[in-house]
């Protein structure tokens, strides 16, 4: 997506990220790899993404902003061009994405010292992967009401607790956690840790398997978690506040550490057209039916639009608030998302009743899986209905819903 | 597909839309704008003919400010600024959804600049309002497609038929007419006095604007009133078509903002049920719905208006897109405009109407969503 003209420095670099991606680009591997990186699950597809993040953080392509002293390349206005050059290029994503996308941001903003050079170097290189436990079973939509407890002991908290639908935590080294030290107020009785999740003690692990058969999240128990008062985040009480800074860079209203690739919403539509142009239909195809090429071309404005969007919203006299439409941009690109999957679905006709495996489903099943993992995306992250709730009351002023 | 920096909306460009939104914010408020058009149902619906009433004093001041010259090339009189200006000023006469022949004149400033017609550019630039005369009886919106005929009458040319859905005709000056003859489509530009000129005004459903079926019986014109010649004037019309759609685009993104914004702030006043009822979900998200579309549209939008300029051969693309979208943004936001005001919102008293029918109107102009879509699909089959 295009911004401001490129500053003389931010050109050579977006000149040497293409370069660099032209000829460092990873061999496709034998296995499949997933749409998105909290849909990482075997080993083989660990190793070849922590592999390839800890090859573009080492050419400066991840953690492009962030300063020399905690593992990054100390540039300013950088990042967001390596990320769009990666995104440009279609190489595979960076797999630490919640450590990427949330916790370093979120430690670099409220951490100590300390903290800055332990975490953020080995969270760059995906040397250490993270994960958010944030959501329970009863703090979903609601999340101030997470009851998973903190209690202080000398200089170590014990927690106890039940963190649920947690990315990534299989692989995880750390967890950045919303935990509750007092439950006489919803909101000043949350504080924020960093816990450790892989071989502590305590913390058990558990697969959670998706709608689409495949395992990607968990549910995380705590029991009994000796955690150091040292890897606590800002101030006892401050946690909601910390949550809210998580939140910023999760639903993409703010630039993270980095994201990499990933197939572009443009790749997606051409191969909607590819797919209804060979979908046999008829004496024809389902692309000499105008109905859907109606269909393809709505979903292609959308994609268009959501571009334009981007381009509009760095020249602030053309919008008509600084937040319009940054906060609209989850709710837009996961529905976007799920309607162009369901318009695959739909056209691919019987053939995408053929699912992942299959030697005859279209494009490899990705349409029918691509539409229920959708769900994933309009769900997590504050839902789309929350997503909207918040746009109609601070962009349009509307009265707060309960 | 190169993007342009900034959308070539710098300082200058600011500073022509900022005063554009004050005068006609001061000049145009809505009780004002409802004496005028929407004083009497009877007066707007039943007279034999309808009024076509409009605020001629703000007109010379918007030529004294130099709106018609502002895309008029400088080698013609004009300013020559871009078109994301003209567009910028298209979606501000939306918001306040004023009648004045400005849009038809814009529009015609399009094509006659595809055609090179300098001597009737200067005629524009120095407050002489135009529109075009180019649409057939069947509706079409192909460049090309006309019911009026060019023929050869002694050393000149005779026009004859009929240009039906000619905007603000009876505000503008001059026609600019497409005119079909064995050697192809030509374009004539035609005083409205011209004799053999009849324009007879259709009854419609827009208050804030005039239409009308324009007759010619045998309609002379000589080589000063040829704006493009014989076999040209279907390539001019196809030129112009992208900055065509993108000026209706914006016309109604203007006045869907206005909707939503109005809208959005009856549901922060309206009490049932002890609450705002923007309070309620069912008013709040569909009200972010609108929001959604009319963010995709303007989006869109600004980004044809840039790249009729920039990048011409993916400008056609481009405004097909923001005219679909803007179709359907100002259909969304007029049907939730109308619905979420009520009882109240259903009355001739309520001023959602008068932006209602506007929406309706500039939704059909140049194709409506659906048939903008039908083309689009073509246009991204041909990229693949
Ligand atoms: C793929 C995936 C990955 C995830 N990864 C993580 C992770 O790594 N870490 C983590 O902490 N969490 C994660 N989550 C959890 C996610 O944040 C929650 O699912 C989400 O916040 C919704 O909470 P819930 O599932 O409890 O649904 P609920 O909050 O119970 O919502 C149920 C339905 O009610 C609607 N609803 C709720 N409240 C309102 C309201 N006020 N107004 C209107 N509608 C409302 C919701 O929109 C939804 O449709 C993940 C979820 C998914 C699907
Ligand atoms: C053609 C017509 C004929 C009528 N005839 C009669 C008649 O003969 N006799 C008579 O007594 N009345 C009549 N009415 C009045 C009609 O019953 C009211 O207009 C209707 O009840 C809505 O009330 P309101 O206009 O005050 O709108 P409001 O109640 O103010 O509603 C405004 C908007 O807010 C929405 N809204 C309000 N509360 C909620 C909520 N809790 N959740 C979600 N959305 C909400 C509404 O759906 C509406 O979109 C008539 C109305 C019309 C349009």
């Amino acid at each position: 997506m295009s911004q401001r003209p490129d500053t003389q420095d931010q050109a050579e670099f977006r000149e040497y990220c293409r370069r660099w991606l032209e000829e460092n680009r990873p061999p496709a591997p034998s296995f499949r790899l997933p749409i998105a990186p909290i849909e990482v699950s075997s080993e083989e597809q660990r190793q070849y993404l922590c592999a390839w993040q800890k090859k573009c953080h080492a050419a400066g392509l991840v953690g492009t902003d962030y300063p020399k002293e905690y593992g990054g390349h100390g540039h300013k206005g950088f990042q967001a061009i390596a990320s769009q050059e990666m995104g440009r290029a279609g190489v595979p994503f960076m797999i630490n994405v919640i450590g990427l996308g949330m916790a370093a941001p979120t430690i670099l903003v409220h951490g100590t010292e300390e903290q800055k050079r332990r975490f953020l170097p080995p969270l760059l290189s995906s040397d250490e992967i993270w994960c958010q436990g944030f959501s329970e079973p009863g703090a979903g939509s609601d999340l101030a009401s997470a009851q998973t407890t903190v209690v202080r002991e000398g200089d170590n908290w014990i927690v106890n607790g039940h963190k649920v639908w947690t990315s990534l935590a299989h692989f995880a080294s750390w967890m950045i956690l919303l935990g509750r030290h007092s439950k006489a107020d919803k909101y000043n009785g949350l504080t924020y840790f960093i816990a450790p999740i892989k071989d502590a003690k305590g913390v058990t692990v558990r697969p959670l398997v998706k709608i689409t058969g495949e395992t990607g999240f968990n549910e995380v128990l705590f029991e009994d978690v000796i955690v150091p008062d040292s890897l606590r985040l800002d101030e006892v009480g401050k946690g909601w506040t910390v949550a809210m800074t998580t939140l910023t860079y999760e639903r993409g209203a703010a630039e993270g550490a980095g994201s990499g690739g990933g197939t572009s919403v443009e790749e997606y539509v051409n191969e909607l057209i590819a797919l209804a142009k060979r979908t046999r239909r008829g004496a024809g195809t389902a692309w000499d039916d105008a109905v859907v090429r109606d269909k393809v071309a709505q979903i292609a404005i959308r994609a268009e639009g959501l571009r334009q969007n981007a381009r509009r919203m760095r020249i602030e006299a053309l919008t008509d608030h600084p937040m319009r439409i940054p906060l609209q941009s989850k709710v837009l690109i996961t529905e976007l998302i799920q309607d162009l999957s369901a318009l695959g679905v739909e056209i691919a006709g019987p053939h995408a009743s053929r699912y992942l495996g299959d030697p005859g489903a279209p494009d490899g099943g990705h349409w029918p899986h691509a539409y229920m993992n959708s769900y994933g995306m309009t769900i997590a992250a504050g839902s789309n209905e929350i997503q909207r709730n918040i746009l109609g009351e601070r962009v349009l002023g509307l009265p707060k819903s309960k | 597909m190169a993007l342009t920096k900034d959308l070539g909306f710098g300082p200058d460009e600011q500073l022509v839309r900022d005063q554009a939104r004050k005068l006609l914010k001061d000049s145009v408020p809505v009780d004002k704008l409802r004496t005028l058009v929407a004083r009497d149902h009877h007066e707007a619906y039943e007279t034999k003919i309808q009024p076509a009433s409009w605020d001629e004093g703000l007109w010379k001041q918007m030529i004294e400010l130099g709106w018609t010259a502002l895309s008029v090339p400088e080698s013609a009189g004009g300013l020559g600024m871009k078109t994301i200006v003209s567009v910028a000023l298209a979606e501000e006469l939306g918001r306040v959804a004023v009648p004045s022949p400005l849009p038809a004149t814009l529009a015609a400033t399009v094509v006659l600049k595809a055609a090179g017609a300098t001597s009737w550019l200067e005629k524009i630039a120095g407050g002489e309002a135009a529109t075009l005369a180019v649409t057939p009886e069947s509706g079409s919106w192909e460049p090309g497609d006309t019911d009026v005929e060019a023929r050869a009458a002694g050393g000149g040319v005779t026009l004859h038929g009929k240009a039906s859905f000619v905007q603000d005709a009876r505000k503008a000056r001059l026609l600019v007419v497409s005119a079909k003859s064995p050697a192809g489509v030509a374009l004539y530009v035609v005083p409205v006095d011209a004799p053999g000129v009849t324009i007879t005004p259709d009854r419609i459903v827009d208050l804030t604007r005039d239409q009308a079926t324009v007759s010619f019986d045998g309609v002379a014109v000589d080589a000063k009133n040829v704006a493009a010649g014989e076999g040209k004037g279907k390539a001019v019309l196809e030129q112009a078509l992208p900055a065509i759609l993108t000026l209706l685009a914006a016309d109604a993104c203007g006045a869907a903002e206005w909707q939503l914004q109005t809208t959005a702030e009856y549901a922060k006043s309206r009490v049932q049920f002890e609450h705002p009822i923007g309070f309620f979900q069912a008013v709040k998200h569909p009200l972010v719905n609108v929001m959604l579309a009319i963010d995709r549209a303007k989006s869109l939008t600004y980004a044809a208006a840039c790249a009729v300029d920039e990048d011409p051969a993916d400008a056609l693309r481009l405004a097909r897109m923001a005219k679909a979208a803007a179709s359907d943004a100002a259909a969304f936001a007029s049907d939730r405009s109308v619905q979420l005001h009520g009882g109240i919102g259903f009355t001739w008293e309520c001023d959602v109407h008068l932006w209602f029918k506007r929406q309706k109107h500039t939704e059909q102009l140049f194709g409506n969503a659906t048939q903008q879509r039908a083309h689009l699909a073509r246009i991204l089959e041909a990229a693949l």
